[in-house]
């Protein structure tokens, strides 16, 4: 590759392929943190956390709300495999609130049999929408 | 020989099937060709999927993970997709022939059944069918794949079952429709390794978390992102076979119907010729 400053990067989810380009920089969440990812990383598998990705390339910053998957670094390229990922336009913010409001009705009610890791979970996607989503309207 | 009415009726009767098949043809040609451009665009996420897998695998030797290792007691699981409609030719048989001829046990046997046909086959024929997703066979969306897959896992984990096999038919195109049945877990790394080409990036891999937490994580997903290929895939399967299996109805309809009316002109010339020699023998006895 002449640029070295570039790798190639694809985000893939089960309806599309989401994005597929060739990029500078990338931010994601991991289950181990936030990290920040550059041409030439070391070799790295990790899981990807509900969070932001930023895509950074050439000309211009994207951003898109990525929810579960896990993420595949080699030197020169990059693979997402996410569950679901969704850019903000996409969004439905009022569906959005009205999932944040349900997940947290769950999480008070002290329901024994409630599954809290999912309703936390849902509880994050409904969050990461709204914050993605409130961003692309300004 | 059938007299004129008798012929005309059958013959009526008949091509109003001929219609209903042929509309039912029309219906499940449109339904594939949507089934086949959402199996279309499924792949590229389940080949990457497959491929990350195999190189995970093939990088870190030294994984000893409960899903990489046979278990050795409990059952044999086997998700079978088969579809919730008939008039589909030997689909659904076929897909049944699957289990009933696979050589396991039938007492080893615990079936997770999506789709009506292939469970109700399964259960006549006495084996053990766990749950039943048929619904989700209307339309199928990752989220199915998703429950499905961790019902299964969970069973696994459990201990209930030593060994997952995913049953459906793989669409290779509009007219050859392949029932197979693939081993899920546990994952055999030597079914990988066949692939692998001249491994030309042993770079070592790096894993955040550890690599048994990864796999953890990874394996359940690639396990999901099959069954939700083998869902839509086996939706296009279905619809062809419905197609294939309406058009030669149709076709062996029109069949029926140019005979019957090469039987109904016989009929009506018989009757004519008849009627004339009545008429000429009576008049000739009036003379």
């Amino acid at each position: 590759m002449a640029d070295s400053n570039v790798f190639h990067l694809q985000v893939i989810s089960p309806d599309r392929i989401f994005y597929e380009g060739d990029v500078t920089f990338l931010e994601l969440n991991t289950t181990e943190g936030e990290i920040g990812i550059l041409a030439g990383h070391i070799p790295l598998t990790s899981i990807v956390a509900p969070g932001i990705l930023r895509i950074t390339s050439q000309d211009e910053v994207k951003e898109a709300a990525l929810h579960e998957g896990f993420i595949e670094i080699l030197p020169d390229k990059v693979l997402i495999l996410a569950e679901s990922c969704e850019w903000p336009e996409e969004i439905d913010l009022n569906r959005a609130k009205e999932a944040q409001i349900r997940a947290e009705r769950r999480l008070k009610s002290n329901d024994s049999n409630l599954n809290m890791a999912r309703a936390e979970l849902a509880l994050h996607k409904a969050l990461l929408r709204i914050e993605i989503g409130e961003h692309a309207d300004k | 020989m059938a007299s004129m009415r008798d012929i005309k009726r059958r013959k009526e009767s008949i091509s109003s099937t001929g219609q209903i098949t042929k509309a039912m043809k029309l219906v499940s040609t449109v339904k594939l060709q949507r089934a086949r451009g959402r199996a279309e665009e499924t792949k590229p996420y389940f080949d990457y999927m497959y491929r990350a897998v195999t190189s995970m695998l093939a990088k870190s030797e030294k994984i000893t993970h409960p899903y990489l290792t046979p278990g050795d007691s409990g059952k044999i699981g086997i998700i079978l997709i088969s579809s919730n409609r008939g008039l589909a030719g030997g689909y659904n048989s076929n897909i049944v022939k699957l289990v009933t001829q696979s050589g396991i046990p039938k007492e080893d046997i615990v079936i997770y059944a999506v789709g009506r046909k292939g469970k109700d086959s399964l259960v006549r024929q006495g084996y053990e069918v766990a749950e039943d997703y048929s619904e989700v066979m209307n339309e199928p969306m990752y989220q199915d794949a998703v429950t499905i897959g961790k019902r299964v896992l969970d069973d696994y984990a459990r201990g209930g079952i030593r060994e997952i096999y995913l049953g459906y038919t793989v669409f290779k195109n509009t007219v050859t429709h392949i029932p197979t049945l693939t081993k899920l877990l546990p994952v055999a790394r030597e079914d990988f390794q066949v692939e692998e080409e001249a491994s030309d990036s042993l770079t070592l891999m790096n894993y955040e978390p550890e690599a048994e937490e990864a796999l953890d994580v990874i394996i359940p997903k690639y396990i999901n992102s099959l069954i939700y290929g083998a869902l839509v895939e086996a939706l296009a399967s279905e619809n062809g076979a419905r197609m294939q299996a309406m058009d030669s109805a149709t076709s062996n309809a029109e069949d029926m119907i140019s005979d019957l009316e090469l039987k109904f002109n016989r009929a009506r010339q018989g009757s004519i010729t008849q009627e004339l020699t009545e008429i000429v023998a009576g008049a000739s006895a009036i003379e």
